[in-house]
C-alpha cells in the first residue's frame, strides 16, 4: 500500500510507525501504559488526534491505543494482501439495447476491504457488472471513467466534457446514456446538459446515491439498475435525473433536468421536481410516463452547444445585503447575474443604484425567487415594477440554479448580449412551465 | 451427564437495554409503541461484496429472490436516523458512561479510544444492513459462588428493529427498538455446567442493573450462549430472553452435540462415506399426481415440483431424536429453509405420515433406487428453490458424517434451538466513519469512579445488616425501581424499613397485577402515605387503598386520599364508643363466652374500621371492656 497509507497518522506517532516499518494492515504489538495489545494496524481519519494508534483486534473490533514517548510499538508481521477474485461475469445477452455509463465521481458501486475498512470504487464495466450483475438483464453496458471528482468541485468545463462524452457515446450507437454523479451539484449538471445537448435522440440520465454503496441498504444499485433500464427502454429522449421517488426502494422517479433540485441533505428522496411534475417513474421494471408532453426517442440529430460563460454569478438576497457586492461583480467583469430575490422577486431598494450601474455596463440581470416553489411576478408591487424599469428581467418559474446555468450557457453560445437575452426568454429545455399546478403541501 | 468429562465450555454474551434519555445515535427516546404505525416503508438489502469478492451466498440468494422488508414507524419513537435517511449523531455519552461505570465495577479496562464499527447483518433487522457496535473496555471479571469468571470485553451496540411478522418473502419490522443502546458483557468460556451458566448470567444481570440505567421488562435483557464440548463444535445460541432458560439451553445443546457425535460412529459403522452423497435430484412429481398431501398438492398446483434425493445408509439416522422433538431431520429441514427458502421437507424415516401414503413411499423409494438402508428426502416447492433446499440437505448430511457443524442457532421458548445460519468466518466488520471516535479521558474515568454504584452483593449484605431485611426482601428491594427512594426514606427515618420494602416491592407488584397504574406514583405520593402512618393518622392497612387512589389521581396528595377515602384514624373517644356499642349489641355472646368473646368482637370491629384504628388499641379497649363486664 506504500508509505502514503499512513498519511493521516501525524507527528511523533507517524514517525514511530515509520521507524518500525509499519504499514496499514500489518500485524502489530503495542505496549501502552502497562498494557499489551495485538492487532492489525488500521488507517486513521484526518480529523482524529495524533495520540492514538488504531488496531483491529482479533474479534474484528477496532480500538484506539494511547501513544506517547513510553509506548512501545512492534511490527509482528506483514499485511496479507487481499487477493480479489472477481466473481464470474454475467453473460451478455445479445439483442439488448446498448447503454453507456459515464462516471464523473462518487461511488455508485464499491467493494469493502474488511481488513482495512477501505471502500474501493468499482472503476470498470467489469467491476460494475460483477457487483451489480442484474444490469446485464436490461442492457449491454459499457462504462467509462470521465472524471473522478467530488461533485462540489464540478465546474462548467466538466459540463462541456460530459456533453462531449455523451455525444461520442451516442454517435457510437448507445441507445441511452447514464452519467453517475455526486448528488450535491447533480441538479446543476443535469440542467447544463439539458441546454447543451440539443435535438437529443436518446435519453441521457443522471444518477447518484444518497447512501454510500458499501452498505447493504445503499440506494446506489437500485438507482443504477433503474436508470439503466430507463436508458435502454424509456420512450423519452431528454436529459433527466433518476433517483428514489420516496424513502422506499420501490420506485425510481425521473425528473426533468431543468426542473430538479436537491431538497434534502441526506434522504433518498432528496431530489424533487419543482414547479412541475416528474417526467416518468419506474415501478417493477416498467416505465410509467407521468408527463404527457415530452420529447420522443429517435427524433432529430444531436447537436452540441457546450459553451459556458465563466463570469456569471448567482446572488442570494438577504436583509442587509450591501450594494457593494454587486459593484464588485461589475468591476470584476462579470457579464451576468441571477438574483435570488425574496417572495415574488424583490430586493432592497438600496441595491437599485448598483443594479442600474451594472446594466449600464452591459451586465445582464435576472430575477428568480428564493421561495423555491412558485413563480416570480414583478408587476404586483412597486419594488418589482421599479426593478423591471431599471432592466431586471423576471424568469417566471425557473429555478434559480437552472437560471444560473442557463445564463452561463446563453452567454457562452451567443454572439452578443441581445442573442443571450433572446435565448433566456425562449423555453429551451422545459425550464419554463406555463401553468403552476397545485401539488399538495408544496407548490 | 458428566459435564466435566465432556469438556463443556460455555461463554455468555449478556445484552441489556439501557434506559438512557436518548437512543444511541439520535435524540429519540428509547421507547416502544403499541398502536398502529403512523407510516411504513419498503426496503431491500443488497449484501455488500467484500474485497475478496465474496458475498454471503445465502444472503445474495435472498436478495435475488426479492426478499423485502416492510418497516413500521411512528414519529414519537423514531426519526430519519432509524430510517437510514440521516447519518447517525455522536455516540450517546450517557450510554458510554454506563458501560464505563460497569467496566470500573468489574475491573474491565476501558479502551483509550472507542471506535464504532459496522457489523454486517442483512436479515432486515437493521435498516442500514449493519449493526453499529463498539468495544468500550477489555478484560475484567465477576465473582459468582466463590469462583472467578473472566470477562472478554464490555461493549455497546444499537438494538435491532423488532420483527413483527414473516409473510412469505416479506419481513415486517418495527423500528421503534432500533437504536436503543444495548450494553454487552462477553465472558470467557470459563463456565463448565448448565447451572453455573445460569448463575453467571444472573450475576451479570444484577451488576448491570446496579448501574441504575437499565430498561426493565420482557426482552430488555437477552443472552447469547456459546457452547462447545470436546469433539463437538462451538455453537452460538442467540436471543435467550428468559434467564431461567439458560441452563436448559446448555443442557439441550450438550445432549444434541453428544447425540450428533454418536451418529457419526453409527454412520461410520455402516460404512457411509461423503463420496456416497450425490447431488442427484430426481423429479418425482408424477408419483404424487393423486396425492392426499395438501402441502404437495398445493406446491404442484402453484407450478412447483417434487424433488427427491437418496441419502445412502441414512435410514433410521434422520429420524433419530437428538433431544425432545428434534431430530437430524429437523436440522436438515432448518438448512433447507435457510438454503432454499422452502417451508420444509419430508423424509422416509417419518413416512408414511402427513397424508403421504404407504404406496407413495414405496414408489418413491423404488424411483430413486433406495434400499432399506437408505433414507430419501423430498421437497415440494418451486423447482429452483427445491434444488437449493436439497443441496443444503446434502451439505448437512455430509456434516453429519463429521460431527457437529459450527452454527448460529436461535432458542425456542422451551430451551430447544433451531439452526439460523452457519457461523460467520471472520466477523464482517468495518469502521463506521459517520460516527467520530471518542477518546476516554482520565478525567472522565475519575469522575465516574467517584460516583461508582455499590456492587449488588455488598449492597445485599448491607441491606440485611443495616435495615434488618430478610434475604428475599433485601433482594427485591435492591432490584426495585424505588431502591433509591427506599434508602432515602429509611435513612431519614420516614418509615419502618420492612414495611417500606414490602410496600415498594410486593404491594406495588400486586397492585400492578390488578391493573393499577403504579407508574403514576411519584416519590411524593409514597412519602406522603408513610408520613400519615408515622403521624398515626392512619394505619398500615390503608396503604393499598391510598396508593390505588393516588395512582388514579395524579397531582393529588396523600392527605387528599385520606379525606376522600375516609381513612383517617378514629379518635380515642370514637373508638371507645364503638367498642362499647359492639359489646352492648352482643351482650348475649359476651355473657356466654366471657373474655373469649374478644376474638369475634375484634373481627367485627376491624371489619368496620380497618385502616382507621390500630389493632393493638382495639384489643386493649376490648380487653378492658370485657374485664369490667366480668367484674360487674
Amino acid at each position: 500500500m506504500g508509505e502514503d497509507s499512513l498519511h493521516d497518522y501525524r507527528g511523533g506517532l507517524r514517525k514511530a510507525l515509520i521507524d518500525v516499518g509499519a504499514d496499514i494492515g500489518d500485524h502489530m504489538r503495542v505496549e501502552s501504559r502497562g498494557r499489551v495489545y495485538e492487532g492489525t494496524l488500521m488507517p486513521r481519519l484526518e480529523s482524529e488526534d495524533d495520540r492514538h494508534i488504531v488496531l483491529k483486534l482479533r474479534n474484528g473490533y477496532n480500538i484506539g491505543v494511547y501513544f506517547d514517548e513510553g509506548t512501545r510499538i512492534e511490527r509482528l508481521g506483514q499485511a496479507e494482501k487481499p487477493e480479489f477474485r472477481p466473481p464470474p461475469l454475467p453473460e451478455t445477452q445479445e439483442g439488448l439495447p446498448r447503454v453507456s455509463i459515464i462516471s464523473t465521481g462518487g461511488t455508485i458501486a464499491s467493494r469493502v476491504d474488511y481488513t482495512t475498512g477501505g471502500v474501493h470504487a468499482a472503476i470498470s464495466s467489469r467491476d460494475l457488472l460483477s457487483i451489480v450483475p442484474e444490469l446485464s438483464d436490461h442492457a449491454i453496458v459499457d462504462a467509462d471513467i470521465l472524471y473522478s471528482v467530488f461533485s462540489e468541485n464540478i465546474e462548467s468545463d466538466h459540463w462541456s466534457g460530459m456533453a462531449r462524452k455523451a455525444e461520442e457515446k451516442i454517435q457510437e450507437g448507445a441507445q441511452g446514456v447514464v452519467i453517475t454523479h455526486g448528488t450535491d451539484t447533480m441538479g446543476y449538471s443535469s440542467a447544463a446538459l439539458s441546454f447543451a445537448l440539443r435535438s437529443l435522440p436518446v435519453p441521457v440520465i443522471f444518477v447518484g446515491s444518497q447512501r454510500s454503496s458499501d452498505r447493504p441498504s445503499s440506494d446506489a444499485a437500485t438507482n443504477l439498475v433503474g436508470v439503466v433500464t430507463a436508458a435502454a427502454t424509456a420512450p423519452f429522449a431528454e436529459v433527466v435525473l433518476g433517483m428514489h421517488e420516496t424513502t422506499s426502494d420501490t420506485s425510481i422517479v425521473f425528473h426533468r433536468g431543468t426542473k430538479v433540485r436537491k431538497c434534502h441533505t441526506s434522504a433518498r428522496y432528496a431530489f424533487q421536481s419543482v414547479n412541475s411534475s416528474p417526467l416518468a417513474r419506474l415501478v417493477d421494471g416498467e416505465i410509467e410516463m407521468i408527463a404527457e408532453d415530452y420529447r420522443r426517442r429517435g427524433e432529430g440529430a444531436l447537436e452540441v452547444m457546450d459553451g459556458f460563460e465563466e463570469k456569471v454569478a448567482l446572488l442570494k438576497f438577504h436583509p442587509g445585503l450591501r450594494p457593494e457586492l454587486i459593484d464588485v461583480l461589475v468591476d470584476d467583469g462579470y457579464r451576468g447575474v441571477i438574483l435570488e430575490g425574496t417572495g415574488l422577486g424583490h430586493v432592497s431598494e438600496g441595491l437599485n443604484e448598483s443594479i442600474r450601474r451594472a446594466i449600464e455596463e452591459d451586465v445582464i440581470l435576472y430575477m428568480t425567487s428564493q421561495c423555491i416553489w412558485g413563480r416570480v411576478d414583478m408587476d404586483v408591487y412597486t419594488t418589482g415594477r421599479e426593478l423591471q424599469m431599471i432592466g431586471v428581467e423576471p424568469l417566471g418559474d425557473m429555478l434559480p440554479e437552472t437560471a444560473f446555468v442557463k445564463l452561463k450557457w446563453a452567454l457562452g453560445n451567443s454572439e452578443d448580449i441581445d442573442g443571450a437575452r433572446e435565448l433566456m426568454r425562449r423555453n429551451i429545455a422545459g425550464e419554463y412551465t406555463d401553468r403552476t399546478l397545485y401539488t399538495g403541501e408544496f407548490g | 451427564m458428566d459435564y466435566e468429562k465432556l469438556g463443556l465450555k460455555v461463554g455468555l454474551e449478556v445484552h441489556q437495554e439501557l434506559a438512557t434519555k436518548h437512543k444511541m445515535f439520535c435524540a429519540c427516546p428509547p421507547e416502544l409503541f403499541r398502536d398502529d404505525p403512523e407510516y411504513t416503508f419498503i426496503r431491500r438489502l443488497r449484501p455488500s461484496q467484500s474485497e475478496l469478492g465474496e458475498v454471503d451466498p445465502a444472503a445474495l440468494f435472498e436478495f435475488m429472490r426479492g426478499r423485502t422488508m416492510i418497516y413500521e414507524a411512528n414519529r414519537a419513537t423514531s426519526c430519519l436516523v432509524e430510517m437510514d435517511e440521516e447519518p447517525p449523531g455522536e455516540l450517546n455519552p450517557e450510554a458510554l458512561d454506563t458501560c464505563l461505570t460497569l467496566a470500573l465495577m468489574t475491573g474491565s479496562q476501558p479502551v483509550d479510544e472507542v471506535h464504532v464499527m459496522r457489523k454486517i447483518v442483512v436479515d432486515g433487522s437493521n435498516t442500514t444492513g449493519f449493526q453499529r457496535t463498539c468495544i468500550t473496555s477489555l478484560g475484567g471479571s465477576v465473582e459468582v459462588g466463590g469462583k472467578t469468571y473472566r470477562l472478554q470485553h464490555i461493549g455497546l451496540e444499537e438494538d435491532a428493529a423488532r420483527k413483527i411478522a414473516d409473510e412469505g418473502e416479506v419481513s415486517r419490522y418495527r423500528i421503534d427498538r432500533l437504536g436503543i443502546p444495548l450494553m454487552e458483557v462477553a465472558t470467557a468460556p470459563d463456565i463448565h455446567s448448565p447451572t453455573e451458566a445460569e448463575e453467571v448470567a444472573l450475576a451479570i444481570g444484577w451488576i448491570m442493573r446496579a448501574t441504575g440505567r437499565v430498561r426493565r421488562g420482557l426482552g430488555t435483557i437477552r443472552q447469547d450462549v456459546n457452547i462447545s464440548i470436546v469433539g463437538g463444535a462451538l455453537t452460538e445460541i442467540k436471543g435467550v430472553q428468559e434467564l431461567n432458560l439458560v441452563s436448559k439451553v446448555v443442557e439441550y445443546e450438550v445432549q444434541r452435540q453428544v447425540k450428533l457425535i454418536e451418529l457419526v460412529s453409527e454412520l461410520k459403522r455402516r460404512g457411509v462415506r461423503e463420496s456416497d452423497l450425490e447431488e442427484a435430484f430426481i423429479d418425482v412429481s408424477d408419483l404424487f399426481s393423486d396425492t392426499q398431501s395438501r402441502i404437495i398438492k398445493g406446491a404442484l398446483r402453484r407450478g412447483g415440483r417434487v424433488l427427491a434425493v437418496r441419502l445412502p445408509g441414512f435410514a433410521g439416522v434422520i429420524g433419530a431424536e437428538l433431544y425432545p422433538n428434534r431430530r437430524l431431520g429437523t436440522e436438515m429441514a432448518d438448512c433447507a429453509r435457510y438454503g432454499g427458502g422452502v417451508r420444509g421437507l419430508f423424509h422416509t424415516d417419518e413416512l408414511p405420515a402427513h397424508d403421504i401414503s404407504e404406496g407413495e413411499v414405496r414408489a418413491l423409494k423404488e424411483n430413486v433406487g433406495a434400499s432399506d438402508q437408505d433414507a430419501v428426502v423430498i421437497v415440494a416447492d418451486d423447482a429452483q428453490k427445491s434444488r437449493r433446499a436439497l443441496e443444503a440437505v446434502i451439505e448437512r448430511a455430509a456434516e453429519a458424517l463429521k460431527g457437529v457443524p459450527a452454527e448460529t442457532r436461535s432458542a425456542n421458548p422451551d430451551g430447544t434451538t433451531y439452526f439460523t445460519r452457519p457461523r460467520p468466518g471472520a466477523a464482517r466488520m468495518y469502521p463506521e466513519t459517520d460516527v467520530v471516535s471518542v477518546v476516554i479521558t482520565q478525567e472522565r474515568l475519575r469522575r465516574l469512579e467517584a460516583s461508582l454504584p455499590e456492587m449488588p452483593e455488598a449492597r445485599l449484605e448491607r441491606f440485611k445488616a443495616d435495615y434488618g431485611l430478610n434475604e428475599k426482601l433485601a433482594r427485591q428491594a435492591i432490584d426495585s425501581d424505588y431502591v433509591r427512594l427506599f434508602e432515602e426514606m429509611v435513612r431519614a427515618d420516614e418509615a419502618d424499613p420492612t414495611l417500606l420494602a414490602v410496600t415498594l416491592t410486593e404491594t406495588l407488584k400486586s397492585l400492578e397485577r390488578d391493573g393499577v397504574q403504579t407508574a403514576n406514583l411519584g416519590d411524593d405520593s409514597i412519602r406522603g402515605v408513610f408520613r400519615l402512618i408515622r403521624a398515626g393518622n392512619t394505619a398500615k392497612e390503608s396503604i393499598p387503598p391510598l396508593l390505588i387512589w393516588l395512582s388514579s389521581h395524579p397531582g393529588g396528595t396523600a392527605d387528599d386520599a385520606l379525606q376522600e377515602l375516609g381513612l383517617a384514624m378514629l379518635s380515642k373517644e370514637e373508638l371507645g364508643m364503638l367498642v362499647e356499642a359492639k359489646v352492648s349489641e352482643n351482650r348475649e355472646m359476651v355473657e356466654r363466652m366471657g373474655v373469649k368473646a374478644l376474638g369475634p368482637l375484634m373481627g367485627m370491629i376491624m371489619a368496620e374500621v380497618r385502616g382507621r384504628v390500630r389493632a393493638e388499641d382495639v384489643q386493649a379497649l376490648l380487653r378492658e371492656a370485657l374485664a369490667s363486664r366480668a367484674r360487674g
